[in-house]
């Protein structure tokens, strides 16, 4: 069966300025952290973003947020990157914020040839400005399209060579819906089996929707610069903790 | 045990109104807390967001599993029998009517049940996150918050002048000085915090309060 898997820079062949990306991740957790740091060193701009948040200025599209890469971006918050709102009020980043559940059912809606779909979520407040309200059974819907993208950037734990992916716990995260809503997928894995190793029931996405696998070539699971400031402070805090005790 | 006071006796409160078995998300901060004050042999399946069924407590570093986290990002756990979804059947959970309750912190809630918790215009803008699709799917919307701003203006008011979160969707207000229960009719002031008394909180809220004849002690 065809190997999918290619190096970073095949796969940073795909990646351009102007187009629209999708980036599975949460916070910049479980995002393509590899191939996120190639695009800045190809120096690929004018990105419009799809992903549940700004993530943070040193975590996933965050980065490319802080190197203002980033032209357009939709999403649900970007309360962990405060860049993103100062390039929001000084007019350099144009977001538009949709609530979780319609941005995660919008991107399906992309993946799954659906013209849109009807959601209670948002009526009466501003979110229903500028959309179609149809009223079904006596409910009132607002009319939301779907997302789609040119590139969908997926992290995924495993991946087999023919493009079976895995997500191990939370790491599905946006990841498995995005997959479906872009022309172009490439999985950044953790580890690449041979095909027959992934069982049936541990492929969350199927090889045919994925164009192309890069495995990490450097650290497999790093902890993220959030989780190491935490962990920092908190050992700090114990320590002096300890040594308080000592004295 | 001393008398709760404060965030704390806010989460005591909502903690109460959770039947054993039911299906709640709890938002970050005093929403959270309300784990800590379950009555006993009530037992939650928290939902977080991300697409976890059964959210745990917080592991101490040396257990965090660097793919278990929750809403936040931040380390998190998963229960005996929890399990693990998608974002998007995460709303499924959320929008689809399945969650009994969840308990959501505001800048402002006012007495037609409209909650505003997500931006104000040209200073904070967080962005909504999952707040709007609580707001729309879920049964019982409790609102955990302090009565006043640090200045003392009330939070609970006649309308909301903040973009709104939720229109007319909270089900129960709670604060560290009382408890409203939000009827078609209005407030209504059902339970007071120990050394409150009626005129306090009539004095300290903006939205009308019926005062009802019979109001308990919360706690």
């Amino acid at each position: 069966m065809l190997s999918k898997v290619v190096s970073k820079e095949e796969a940073l062949t795909k990646i351009h300025d102007g187009q629209t990306i999708m980036f599975g991740d949460w916070h910049g957790e479980f995002a393509a952290d590899e191939i996120i740091d190639g695009m800045l060193e190809k120096g690929v701009k004018d990105i419009h973003a799809i992903a549940v948040s700004a993530g943070m200025p040193d975590q996933g599209v965050g980065k490319l947020i802080k190197d203002k890469r980033v032209k357009s971006l939709v999403t649900t918050h970007i309360a962990l990157n405060p860049l993103a709102r100062d390039q929001m009020f000084a007019g350099e980043l144009d977001i538009e914020f949709c609530p979780q559940g319609t941005w995660s059912e919008r991107i399906r809606c992309g993946g799954a040839g659906l013209g849109g779909c009807l959601t209670p979520t948002g009526v009466g407040t501003e979110v229903e400005k500028g959309k179609q309200k149809l009223t079904i059974n006596g409910k009132e819907y607002l009319l939301e399209l779907p997302l789609h993208a040119d590139v969908a950037l997926i992290k995924a734990t495993k991946a087999d060579t023919a493009g079976n992916l895995y997500f191990r716990l939370n790491s599905r995260a946006t990841n498995s819906t995005m997959a479906f809503a872009a022309d172009y997928v490439i999985a950044e894995v953790e580890e690449v089996v041979e095909v027959g190793e992934l069982g049936p029931e541990e492929i969350h996405v199927p090889a045919p929707i994925v164009d192309m696998v890069y495995v990490r070539t450097g650290e497999k699971r790093p902890m993220c610069p959030m989780w190491q400031r935490a962990k920092a402070k908190a050992e700090a805090k114990a320590r002096e903790k300890a040594e308080g005790g000592n004295k | 045990m001393a008398e709760l006071t404060g965030r704390a006796l806010i989460a005591s409160r909502c903690a109460k109104f959770f039947k054993d078995g039911d299906f709640v998300n709890l938002g970050i901060g005093v929403p959270l807390m309300c784990v800590n004050y379950l009555p006993k042999g009530v037992h939650l399946w928290l939902e977080a967001e991300i697409g976890t069924v059964g959210s745990g407590p917080s592991p101490s570093w040396d257990k965090a599993d660097i793919d278990c986290i929750d809403a936040g990002g931040q380390p998190a756990s998963i229960i005996p029998g929890g399990s693990v979804y998608d974002n998007e059947t995460s709303f499924m959970f959320i929008r689809g009517g399945h969650i009994d309750a969840a308990v959501l912190g505001t800048l402002q809630v006012d007495q037609e049940g409209s909650i505003a918790n997500w931006t104000i215009p040209g200073k904070l803008v967080p962005g909504m996150g999952g707040a709007m699709d609580l707001c729309a799917g879920v049964k019982k919307i409790i609102v955990a918050t302090d009565h006043c701003e640090k200045n003392g203006q009330s939070k609970i008011l006649k309308k909301c002048t903040l973009p709104l979160t939720g229109y007319q969707c909270v089900t129960d207000i709670v604060t560290e000085r009382c408890y409203f229960e939000v009827t078609p009719e209005g407030l209504v002031l059902r339970e007071l915090a120990p050394g409150y008394t009626v005129d306090d909180i009539l004095a300290c809220t903006d939205a009308d309060v019926i005062v009802p004849d019979e109001i308990g002690v919360m706690q």
